[in-house]
């Protein structure tokens, strides 16, 4: 292991990993009533593996013992686990805070009203179009309506702060006002995370991620509301445009950031469910603490990263070499540019014919899952669906 | 004396809603209520902060951890910042002897 510098700052603290992780994510279940395009973790179906309620109680107890603060709930749509809300009130009973992800088709007036009336839990709509007509294509017909009645509903039990979730991409990047304007509506607080080809992203990446122009605006917005939106530390790739990002700018895989998921495997972070990035299983290895502390994939992340070939590059200080989970799934070299590197330094590599992604180690897809409507797609029908004008003009 | 400087004079304490977790740099500090995440960077800090039991005052407590009187302005500029992120409470009576 690396000898741990003393003082310094708490970026190069970070780079050797904490005794429990600040940002852990917890997928309760693969089961989705949705079937996004861009889905992180391939959801749809329920691993019948999945852990049970005792089990999930367990870890709720040790997260305690850990004093991991909070945890992030996703899935999968968590809610539709039958034990969902008492996990959440007994993890509020352990002093362990929760914000949840949902798609919001479980968020009834009722059930906002109880989310409403109990401390320490924070909520998170997922949302990837500010109309229907570009958030439907990718995360189901309907989709846009009950994510909006799910917020309406958080907003009249009056529940404060709520977060509207949205993926970036090609498609919605132009509607980024838009978002903002629907989350303050509501009292809410718009939170973007950047694309990642990961789960079953990695087969829309080539259409969904935003384009190098859009990159730029994305930066400049960024720059300009930054500090009243949250990214979590998602664009830090952007830092090579020249200003530093609001946010740690640090890949903090395994260091910070790590991911349970819902048979117990505890990955270096959300957007890394891969065996390549798989620490170890809390039933099988001791318990989730031991994991985070012991295991060898962790033991290698708590590093300096190695700039390889981006040493040489003026912008390595700032972007670091961009995501991890990005580089592994695009077939990057993992010490190399990120795929979206704004310097354009992985432009070559992306086109190299022999590029090889690596193939999924698990895929939880029910039959039919949402396809972006691609600008190029010849099929009159599409879908059935409309992208807007502008949408079009600036993925060109 | 200014203002800034009675903090010293105070009895503070931990807000109820933190919880402090050690770290080799030194500790997280988390509020439940505002959600907030602060980090203490310096184990004498930490030391410093956790022995504010709302009994002695903020000058007592640095008397007790050994904190060189020429580091009392740092500390009290940290200490001012953590009460105003309702990190640190002036302690009530009740708090104090429950």
């Amino acid at each position: 292991m690396a000898e741990r510098p003393t003082g310094g700052t708490l970026i190069q603290q970070f780079e050797y990993g904490l005794d429990a992780p600040i940002c852990l994510t917890w997928e309760l279940t693969y089961a989705c009533n949705l079937s996004c395009a861009h889905c992180l973790s391939s959801s749809g179906k329920r691993d019948p593996r999945e852990l049970t309620t005792a089990q999930a109680e367990a870890v709720i107890d040790e997260l305690q013992a850990m004093k991991v603060f909070y945890v992030n709930i996703g899935g999968g749509e968590p809610t539709i686990r039958p034990d969902f809300w008492h996990l959440l009130d007994y993890a509020v009973e352990h002093q362990v805070g929760v914000k949840f992800s949902t798609n919001g088709s479980q968020i009834t007036p009722e059930r906002a009203a109880r989310i409403a009336a109990t401390d320490y839990v924070d909520v998170q709509v997922s949302l990837d179009g500010a109309t229907a007509e570009v958030n439907d294509p990718l995360r189901g017909v309907g989709s846009y309506a009950t994510a909006i009645r799910a917020l309406d509903n958080l907003f009249e039990a009056g529940f404060k702060d709520a977060k509207v979730s949205v993926v970036v991409t090609r498609q919605n990047v132009h509607q980024l006002d838009d978002f903002k304007r629907i989350a303050s509506e509501r009292g809410a607080t718009l939170r973007l995370t950047r694309l990642r080809p990961s789960g079953r992203g990695v087969d829309v990446w080539d259409e969904m991620h935003p384009t190098a122009e859009q990159q730029r605006d994305l930066y400049n917005w960024l720059l300009r509301e930054g500090e009243k939106v949250l990214t979590g530390d998602s664009f830090f790739h952007l830092a090579a445009f020249g200003e530093p990002l609001p946010g740690l700018n640090l890949c903090g895989a395994g260091r910070v950031v790590c991911l349970i998921d819902p048979i117990g495997d505890v990955y270096a972070c959300p957007f890394a469910i891969h065996d390549r990035f798989k620490a170890g299983n809390i039933l099988d290895d001791g318990g989730f603490a031991t994991v985070w502390r012991e295991s060898e994939l962790f033991t290698e992340l708590r590093s300096p990263q190695s700039g390889g070939a981006c040493t040489s590059c003026s912008a390595f200080d700032a972007c670091r070499g961009g995501c991890l989970a990005a580089k592994f799934f695009t077939g990057l070299p993992l010490d190399g540019p990120d795929p979206e590197c704004v310097k354009g330094h992985s432009d070559l590599a992306l086109m190299d014919p022999d590029r090889l992604a690596p193939a999924a180690s698990q895929d939880h897809s029910r039959g039919s899952v949402h396809k972006p409507v691609s600008a190029c797609d010849e099929n009159p029908l599409s879908g059935l669906t409309f992208i807007p004008l502008e949408a079009l003009s600036a993925s060109r | 004396m200014t203002d800034h400087a009675s903090i010293l004079d105070e009895r503070l304490m931990l807000s109820p809603s933190v919880s402090l977790r050690p770290e080799p740099f030194g500790a997280l500090a988390y509020h439940f209520g505002n959600r907030r995440l602060t980090f203490l960077k310096r184990p004498e800090l930490v030391e410093v902060v956790s022995a504010l039991d709302g009994r002695r005052t903020v000058r007592e407590v640095l008397e007790g951890c050994g904190i060189p009187e020429g580091q009392w302005s740092a500390y009290d500029a940290t200490i001012e910042r953590l009460r105003g992120a309702d990190m640190l409470q002036v302690a009530t009576l009740a708090a104090v002897s429950g």
